[in-house]
């Protein structure tokens, strides 16, 4: 897609694939059929940037044919290089300035909760939008509602677009921050399936609380090259690069 | 300034709106309020007391504000999220935009105590530029009504309508305008007077100055036609036009003309018929005084519509 679209956000893409295809193919409960159900589960794209890992999820799941992927960034595409809810099924709201998916959340996690609905919110956030105080405000109130219904994922690559988070505005202790407010906390190895999963079942439990999930990840995660690298938050192989990446991707996955 | 302080004959706004969000929760479960710890200031104690799980209010941080209403117009309700104009449009534009207006979320935003209404608080709590910022988001219905009778219809037309609008809700005294209580359609303005030598279009406080001087003109020989024009966007091409026609325009409002309703008329009349305008509103950053004087010290009165109306016809005939 990103090849093909010459732009795009491999780096955290790659970091959050992992964690978004374990949602949407093993927890999310939705039918694509019927993208507006009341008592669909919520998944918020609060790392709006990251939409190569977003839609090829949503495809996947089947709320748009595979094929249309090749439309990534193309003009008139559904495939804007932010998730756009008016475009495209599946998608919640329209993100991409950072600092906005949480609150969205927390908002559909107080309707749940005034109406008492079963269904559950999952936002993915990325750990250097957590700079933005509209993340904070959102947290500090999802916390007071004791919102058991929301999980927020910490995409923890350590990376922002230009440098790590802990030399540009450190974020640590991130666990004890979200502790503070009122907040369930666990961490789990953001690349491993089973780990993944079997956190996600704990967040489904019935809960008093909301529960942060602080994923550990490598942004570039499976390509050698881009493996924890800031410069390829934005950026598009070259040939070479694309056809070593795939290898190494299809090597890993037929491990 | 409550109601039960406004003067004799004249109303809060407020009182209307909230009573209206009142009735309509009363019929329709989905809707609630959010509020930036506004409750007092946006008048929902009662609709606190009434609906106590459908009033949300996360406390003082209004980024959060609107984006926990848009997620609220996820999960199905209509919220009706409350705040300070001058916060709500400013603190939240992002939000406005982002969350509400490129989402097409179904959220309703009510700007409370807006234009000079803080008189004395100064610039930071004016909201002058609201509008301007506002009818610049694409897809964001902008309407500033101008008396309890059209906050409450705005505030139901709001309701049934799908998708994000901005209410500008004052606190300014204003009377109910005399005048036949026809439906509100967001988008259609109301001709208030008709005239054929100019037209005064004005919307929320200054309509009923606008129709005092169009009486003070009228005794004079002059014929004034007044449109209200209380949906600032989409605009109603068809009035202005209409008031184009006679040749010359005065906009009057409590905010800033340039960007304001006076900025949207200008642009209209200049790509579609042109005309001799002037332009009444403040003009930036205000200094310190009461609401009620600043409004006279920059002409928002009768009279200042009323000498704009003058010299606008001394240049036409020249």
């Amino acid at each position: 897609m990103i090849v093909a679209a010459g732009q795009g956000h491999p780096g955290g893409d790659l970091s959050a694939t992992d964690i978004i295809a374990s949602l949407y193919f093993d927890i999310l409960r939705f039918d694509p059929a019927e993208p507006a159900a009341p008592g669909r589960d919520r998944f918020v794209m609060s790392k709006g940037h990251c939409t190569g890992a977003l839609y090829t999820a949503l495809a996947g799941a089947g709320y748009f044919p595979e094929s249309e992927l090749d439309t990534y960034l193309k003009p008139e595409s559904r495939l804007n290089g932010h998730p756009n809810r008016t475009y495209l099924p599946g998608v919640e709201t329209n993100t991409g300035p950072l600092g906005h998916g949480l609150p969205v959340a927390v908002g559909i996690a107080v309707a749940a909760q005034i109406d008492k609905a079963d269904y559950r919110v999952f936002a993915l956030t990325g750990d250097g939008e957590l700079q933005e105080g509209s993340m904070w405000e959102a947290a500090m109130f999802a916390g007071h509602r004791g919102l058991g219904q929301l999980t927020v994922i910490v995409d923890r690559n350590g990376l922002q677009q230009g440098a790590r988070t802990e030399d540009t505005n450190s974020l640590e202790p991130l666990a004890d921050k979200w502790r503070a407010f009122g907040w369930d906390v666990v961490g789990v190895d953001g690349h491993d399936h089973a780990a993944l999963l079997e956190t996600f079942d704990t967040a489904c439990a019935p809960r008093s609380k909301p529960l942060c999930i602080i994923a550990s990840t490598h942004k570039g995660k499976g390509v050698s090259f881009m493996e924890d690298q800031a410069g390829w938050h934005h950026g598009v192989p070259n040939a070479e690069q694309y056809a070593q990446a795939l290898a190494e991707l299809e090597a890993e996955m037929a491990a | 300034m409550s109601a039960a302080a406004a003067p004799k004959g004249l109303f809060d706004c407020r009182d209307a709106y909230v009573r209206t969000v009142e009735e309509l929760a009363v019929a329709d479960e989905r809707i609630v309020a959010v509020v930036n710890d506004s409750v007092g200031s946006s008048k929902l104690g009662a609709f606190r007391s009434r609906f106590p799980e459908r009033l949300v209010n996360v406390g003082i941080a209004e980024q959060n504000m609107v984006g926990v209403g848009a997620g609220l117009a996820n999960g199905g309700k209509i919220p009706f999220v409350s705040g300070a104009s001058c916060f709500l449009s400013a603190r939240a534009l992002e939000q406005i935009k982002a969350d509400c207006a490129y989402s097409h979320a179904n959220v309703k935003l009510c700007g409370i105590s807006s234009g000079v209404a803080y008189g004395e608080l100064g610039a930071t709590h004016h909201s002058i530029e609201d509008v301007a910022w506002l009818r610049a988001i694409d897809k964001l219905t902008v309407i500033v009504p101008a008396d309890p009778w059209q906050t409450a219809e705005a505030i139901r037309a709001a309701a049934a309508y799908e998708g994000p609008v901005y209410v500008r809700i004052s606190r300014m005294p204003v009377p109910e305008l005399a005048r036949e209580k026809a439906e509100f359609r967001i988008g259609k303005a109301e001709e208030l007077r008709e005239g054929s030598d100019l037209a005064i279009i004005a919307n929320g406080t200054l309509v009923h100055h606008a129709l005092a001087a169009a009486e003070a003109l009228a005794a004079e020989g002059i014929s004034a036609r007044v449109v209200n024009m209380a949906t600032v966007s989409p605009l109603d091409g068809e009035a202005i036009a209409a008031a184009a026609a006679t040749g010359a325009i005065v906009t009057a409002e409590e905010g800033l003309a340039h960007g304001g309703l006076g900025g949207a008329v200008a642009e209209y009349c200049a790509t579609h018929a042109p005309v001799r305008m002037r332009m009444l509103g403040f003009p930036g950053f205000l200094p310190t005084g009461s609401a009620a004087w600043l409004m006279d010290r920059f002409g928002l009165n009768a009279e200042g519509i009323a000498q704009a109306a003058r010299e606008l016809l001394a240049a036409k005939a020249r």
